[in-house]
C-alpha cells in the first residue's frame, strides 16, 4: 500500500524548511526511526526520521530546494502493518519548471522593467491584482507593495508616553517598514558575482533587519574587574579538566547576567507592542551566540539561575557542539529571554550587538586583557573585561541599563557571590 | 601537436557563433564568466551574417534602388537600362557588407575575452566538449550554451543535391542570375530571394503548397505584397506542390499540378530545420523531439541543469533578434541574476517590397482563439507621406482590448514597416493604451502618423 509522507509540523513559526540532504534513494528499503532527510529552517538542521518501515518508491524533492509543511516529501510502499503517517496534503511540492501560462489570459500588463522588478523582488506579477497604471497596467509602486514594502510611519513624538503616575491605557504602537531604494549597477565599476542567500543567511538578515529598525537601541559600555575571577578559572582549568570539564568565562557570564536579570526583570522581558504591555518572563533562559561556518545560530541554555556552574558549564558544551555540527534541534533554539555574545576568542576591543528581538537586551563581551590600573594610588597590573549591554529603550531607560550593567560587573568581580547566590 | 588530451576549463563553453551565441557569450564574458566559443567556421556572425539576414538584406536593398530607378520614370526621371556587374556586387555584399560587420564583431570577441575556437562540438558528458576539426581539443565547462541555429529544410521526397537546385544560402551566393528560376515555397525566404533575382533581371516563378502567400499572416497585410508578386513574377502557382525536380543538359526540369516546366535554376526555399543533430547530446541529459527541437524554459534552460539552449534550435519563431534576447537571458540566469525570456513580443518583418511587419496578437490568432478584439485599419492611401513617396499601397492595423484599451498587437505593411514596427513592439511590450498611442505627437508627415491615426480611430465615438 503507497503512503505519501509530507513534511510534518515543525513547531510555533516554522512553515517551511530547505531540503539539505536526501538520506535515501528510490527503491530503498527503510526501517522506522531511520533517517530519510535533513532539512534546514529558520533555526536548525534536523533530520526527519522515517515513520514506517517500506520501500521507496518516489522521492518528491531534491536538495536545495525549499518545501512548506504539508509538502509530500517521499511515497513508500508500506510493508509492515502500522501507518503513523500524516495524511497526505493537497499541497504539491513547488516544481522546478515554469507553470505554463493560461494561452487565452496573456501576459501580464507590466513593462520589461517592472516586470524585471518583480523578478528581483521575489513577486509573481500573475498573483498581483488591480495594476494601478493606465489599461490596469501593474506598475513599479504596485510590485513593490506586493513585496510588502511599506512607506515608514511618523515618528511618534517622545512627549506621547505616558507619566508614571497615569493610568495605562493600552494601545497599539504604529507599525514599521521601510523600502530599501533600488541598489545602483554596480556592474558599470567592474564584474559582479550574485550568490543566493543561504536560508540560514536570510534569516538573519530578517531578523536583524526587523530588530534594527523596529527596537531603538541604546548601548552602556562598561569594564569589569575579573582579575580574581581569572585567577579561580585558571587554578580550576586543570582540576575541571581531570573531571571531563573544559572551564570558560561563559559560563561565570551566564550565571551573573542570570543572576542580575533575578535583580532587574525588565531585562528578561519583551515588550507586546500591540497591547502596550511589558511581558515579564518568571524563567529565565540564556542565549549563547555561537558561530558556525553556515552563520550565526543561538542555543538556549535553561533555567541558568537555578543551575550550578560545573551543570552549566557541561551543558553549554554539549550545546555547543551539536549547533556547530548542525545537529541542534528546534527546543535548542527556542524560548531564550537574554543573549550572551563573547566576540573575546575573536579579537577587538568591543562591539555593539543588535537585540535578539524578541528580547529586551544582550551582552556583548570583548576580549580580556591585563592592563595598568590605578589603585589606592598604585599602579597594578588588573584583568579587565569590556563589556557593552544593548537594549531596549523602549523598555528601560540609561539609568536602567547602566545599573543592571553594574549588577553584572559586582557579580564579576566578586565571584564568591556566583557560588552563594542562588 | 597533439591536442586531443589537452583540457580546458572555462566557465562557459558556447556552442555555435550565431547572434544567440555571440550574445551569450558577451553577456557572460560582461558578467566576468570565462567563456569561449566553438563555432565550424571559427567566426561570429553564423547563419544570420553570413548566409541569411545580412547578405538577403544586401542584395534586397541593390533590388529595391533598382524598383526605385525604375519607378523614377513615372515622375518623369529617367535612368535608362540598368547595366549589372555582378562580380563588383559579388564583392560588395562579402567585403563591404559581411566582411565589415564581421571584423567588427571579431573587434568586439577580442575586446571582451572572448575567445573563438575553430572546429565541430560534440558533448562527451554534461561536463566536456570535444571539439573536432581545425582546432582539437576538450573543453571542461560549469556551463554550455548550445546555440548551433537551423539549417534549410530538404524538398521532402526529392533529390536536391543537383547543381542546379539552390537553398537559401547557395542563392545568396549569387552563382548567377539565371533567366528562368523556379522558386519552391512562398515564404519571407522565397519571396525575398525570388525579388531579388527578379530585379537582378530573372524570370521568377513561385509554387506555393497552401492556398496563400505568407501562410499564417493576416490576409489584409499579405495582400499588397501578393499584388507587387504578382507584377513582378512572372507566375504564381498556389496549392501547388512539385513532384519531381529533374536536370537535363542545359537546364532543370520541375514537374508540379500536371504541368512540366524547364528551368535554369530551382531554388528551394521550403523552412529550415534545428541543428541539433551529431552534437553529442545524447551523452548529456537534452533530448531534442522529434523535430530536433530543444525545449527550454523562460530561464533557456535545457532539461540538463549545466546545458543551456538559445535560437532556432530551440525553435520557433527563428528569428536572430529572439536568438539575441535568449542569449543576454542565457547569460544572466547563468552569472544567477534574476533573468527571464519573458518578452511579450517577438516582431517579425519580411523585408519584401513591400515589407511586411507584425508583432504580437495577429488578427487570424484572435479569430482562432475566439478572443474579442477592437481592429483599428489605416489605410495608407489617406497618409501624406505614402502619397510623396508615390506608394499608397500600406496598412497599419492594432489590435485592441475592448475592455482596457490595451495594445495586443500590431500589423504594418508598406515601404519601411520593418522599421515602423519597433514603435508597435514597444507599444504592446509596455502595455501601452491606443490612448498613449494617439496622444503622442507622432512627425509629421512621415509613415509613423499612420500609427497615431489608427489609434485615434478607436478614441472616437463610434
Amino acid at each position: 500500500m503507497a503512503r505519501a509522507f509530507v513534511l510534518p509540523d515543525l513547531g510555533e513559526g516554522l512553515t517551511e524548511a530547505e531540503i539539505v540532504k536526501v538520506l535515501v534513494q528510490e527503491g530503498d528499503l527503510v526501517q522506522e526511526d531511520a533517517p530519510l532527510l535533513e532539512v534546514e529552517t529558520d533555526k536548525a538542521t534536523v533530520e526527519i526520521p522515517s515513520p514506517l518501515t517500506g520501500r521507496v518508491t518516489q522521492i518528491h524533492v531534491q536538495p536545495g530546494q525549499t518545501v512548506k509543511v504539508g509538502a509530500v516529501l517521499v511515497t513508500f510502499d508500506e510493508e509492515g502493518g502500522r501507518s503513523p503517517l500524516p495524511a497526505p496534503s493537497p499541497t504539491r511540492a513547488p516544481s522546478s519548471s515554469t507553470p505554463p501560462t493560461p494561452s487565452h489570459v496573456g501576459p501580464v500588463a507590466a513593462t520589461p522593467a517592472t516586470r524585471r522588478l518583480a523578478r528581483e523582488l521575489g513577486v509573481d506579477l500573475r498573483t498581483v491584482r488591480g495594476g494601478t497604471g493606465p489599461g490596469g497596467r501593474v506598475t513599479d509602486d504596485d510590485v513593490r507593495a506586493a513585496a510588502g514594502g511599506r512607506q515608514p510611519a511618523p515618528s511618534q513624538p517622545a512627549a506621547e508616553r505616558p507619566a508614571p503616575a497615569a493610568p495605562a491605557v493600552a494601545k497599539p504602537l504604529a507599525p514599521v517598514g521601510i523600502t530599501p531604494p533600488a541598489l545602483p549597477k554596480f556592474e558599470q565599476w567592474g564584474p559582479v558575482e550574485r550568490q543566493p542567500l543561504s536560508h540560514l543567511r536570510r534569516t538573519i538578515a530578517e531578523r536583524m533587519t526587523l530588530s534594527a529598525t523596529l527596537v531603538p537601541h541604546v548601548t552602556h559600555f562598561d569594564r569589569a574587574d575579573i582579575t580574581e575571577l581569572d585567577a579561580i578559572i585558571r587554578r580550576n582549568v586543570e582540576p575541571a579538566r581531570q573531571r571531563g570539564l573544559t572551564l570558560t568565562l561563559t559560563s561565570f557570564l551566564l550565571k551573573a547576567a542570570a543572576l542580575a536579570l533575578l535583580e532587574h526583570p525588565q531585562f528578561n522581558a519583551s515588550l507586546d507592542p500591540a497591547a502596550g504591555e511589558l511581558v515579564l518572563k518568571r524563567y529565565y533562559h540564556l542565549g549563547v551566540a555561537v558561530a558556525t561556518d553556515r552563520g550565526l545560530i543561538v542555543p538556549v541554555i535553561r533555567d541558568v539561575d537555578r543551575k550550578a556552574l560545573p551543570e552549566l558549564q557541561r551543558e553549554l558544551a554539549a550545546l555547543a557542539q551539536r549547533v556547530r555540527e548542525g545537529k541542534a534541534t528546534l527546543e535548542d533554539l527556542r524560548g531564550g529571554t537574554f543573549t550572551l555574545t563573547n566576540i573575546g576568542a575573536l579579537g577587538g576591543t568591543g562591539a555593539v550587538p543588535i537585540i535578539n528581538y524578541p528580547e529586551v537586551a544582550i551582552l556583548g563581551v570583548a576580549r580580556a586583557r591585563e592592563e595598568p590600573v590605578v589603585l589606592e594610588g598604585r599602579i597594578v597590573p588588573r584583568v579587565l573585561l569590556p563589556l557593552s549591554l544593548t537594549f531596549d529603550h523602549r523598555v528601560a531607560d540609561g539609568a536602567d541599563g547602566a545599573r543592571f550593567a553594574t549588577a553584572i560587573v559586582r557579580r564579576l568581580e566578586r565571584p564568591e557571590q556566583l557560588l552563594l547566590e542562588w | 601537436m597533439v591536442m586531443g588530451d589537452l583540457v580546458r576549463e572555462v566557465d562557459v563553453a558556447v556552442v555555435g557563433g550565431g547572434p544567440g551565441g555571440y550574445s551569450a557569450a558577451f553577456r557572460c564574458a560582461e558578467l566576468g564568466l570565462e567563456t569561449l566559443v566553438v563555432d565550424a567556421g571559427r567566426r561570429l556572425g553564423g547563419v544570420c551574417l553570413w548566409e541569411g539576414c545580412i547578405p538577403s538584406k544586401a542584395l534586397l536593398h541593390v533590388g529595391a534602388v533598382l524598383g526605385e530607378a525604375e519607378r523614377a520614370k513615372e515622375f518623369g526621371v529617367d535612368f535608362g537600362e540598368p547595366r549589372i556587374a555582378l562580380d563588383a556586387l559579388r564583392t560588395w555584399k562579402t567585403e563591404r557588407v559581411v566582411g565589415k560587420l564581421a571584423r567588427g564583431l571579431a573587434a568586439v570577441a577580442k575586446s571582451k575575452g572572448v575567445e573563438v575556437v575553430g572546429g565541430h562540438g560534440v558533448f562527451e558528458d554534461s561536463r566536456v566538449l570535444r571539439v573536432e576539426g581545425d582546432e582539437p581539443q576538450k573543453i571542461r565547462f560549469k556551463h554550455a550554451v548550445v546555440a548551433t541555429g537551423s539549417t534549410p529544410s530538404p524538398l521532402p521526397g526529392l533529390d536536391t543535391a543537383q547543381d542546379r537546385v539552390m537553398d537559401s544560402t547557395a542563392a545568396l551566393e549569387l552563382p548567377d542570375v539565371p533567366e528562368r528560376l523556379l522558386v519552391v515555397g512562398g515564404g519571407y525566404i522565397g519571396l525575398e530571394l525570388g525579388q531579388v533575382y527578379a530585379a537582378l533581371g530573372s524570370k521568377v516563378m513561385l509554387v506555393e503548397m497552401t492556398d496563400g502567400l505568407l501562410p499564417g499572416v493576416d490576409r489584409d497585410l499579405v495582400q499588397p505584397l501578393a499584388r507587387q508578386c504578382e507584377r513582378r513574377f512572372v507566375k504564381i502557382w498556389l496549392d501547388t506542390k512539385v513532384t519531381s525536380l529533374r536536370e537535363t543538359g542545359s537546364g532543370i526540369e520541375a514537374r508540379f499540378g500536371g504541368d512540366t516546366v524547364g528551368f535554369d535554376r530551382v531554388l528551394v526555399a521550403v523552412g529550415r530545420r534545428p541543428a541539433s543533430a551529431d552534437l553529442g547530446l545524447e551523452t548529456t541529459r537534452v533530448r531534442p523531439d522529434a523535430r530536433g527541437v530543444i525545449a527550454v524554459d523562460a530561464l533557456c534552460r535545457t532539461a540538463d541543469p549545466r546545458i543551456w539552449a538559445v535560437g532556432d534550435v530551440t525553435g520557433e519563431p527563428m528569428l536572430a533578434h529572439r536568438a539575441m534576447r535568449q542569449g543576454k537571458v542565457a547569460a544572466e540566469a547563468i552569472a544567477g541574476r534574476p533573468a527571464a525570456f519573458d518578452n511579450v513580443v517577438v516582431p517579425a518583418v519580411v523585408f519584401t517590397d513591400p515589407e511586411v511587419a507584425w508583432c504580437g496578437l495577429t488578427e487570424s490568432a484572435a479569430t482562432r482563439e475566439g478572443r474579442p478584439v477592437r481592429l483599428a485599419k489605416f489605410p495608407w492611401a489617406a497618409s501624406g507621406r505614402a502619397a510623396t513617396l508615390g506608394r499608397s499601397d500600406g496598412l497599419t492595423k492594432l489590435m485592441v482590448d475592448p475592455d482596457t484599451g490595451r495594445v495586443l498587437g500590431v500589423g504594418i505593411v508598406g515601404p519601411g514597416a520593418g522599421e515602423l514596427i519597433a514603435e508597435g513592439a514597444v507599444a504592446v511590450e509596455t502595455a501601452l493604451t491606443v490612448e498613449d498611442l494617439a496622444l503622442t505627437i507622432h512627425t509629421h508627415p512621415t509613415l509613423s502618423e499612420t500609427l497615431m491615426e489608427a489609434a485615434e480611430m478607436l478614441l472616437r465615438p463610434a
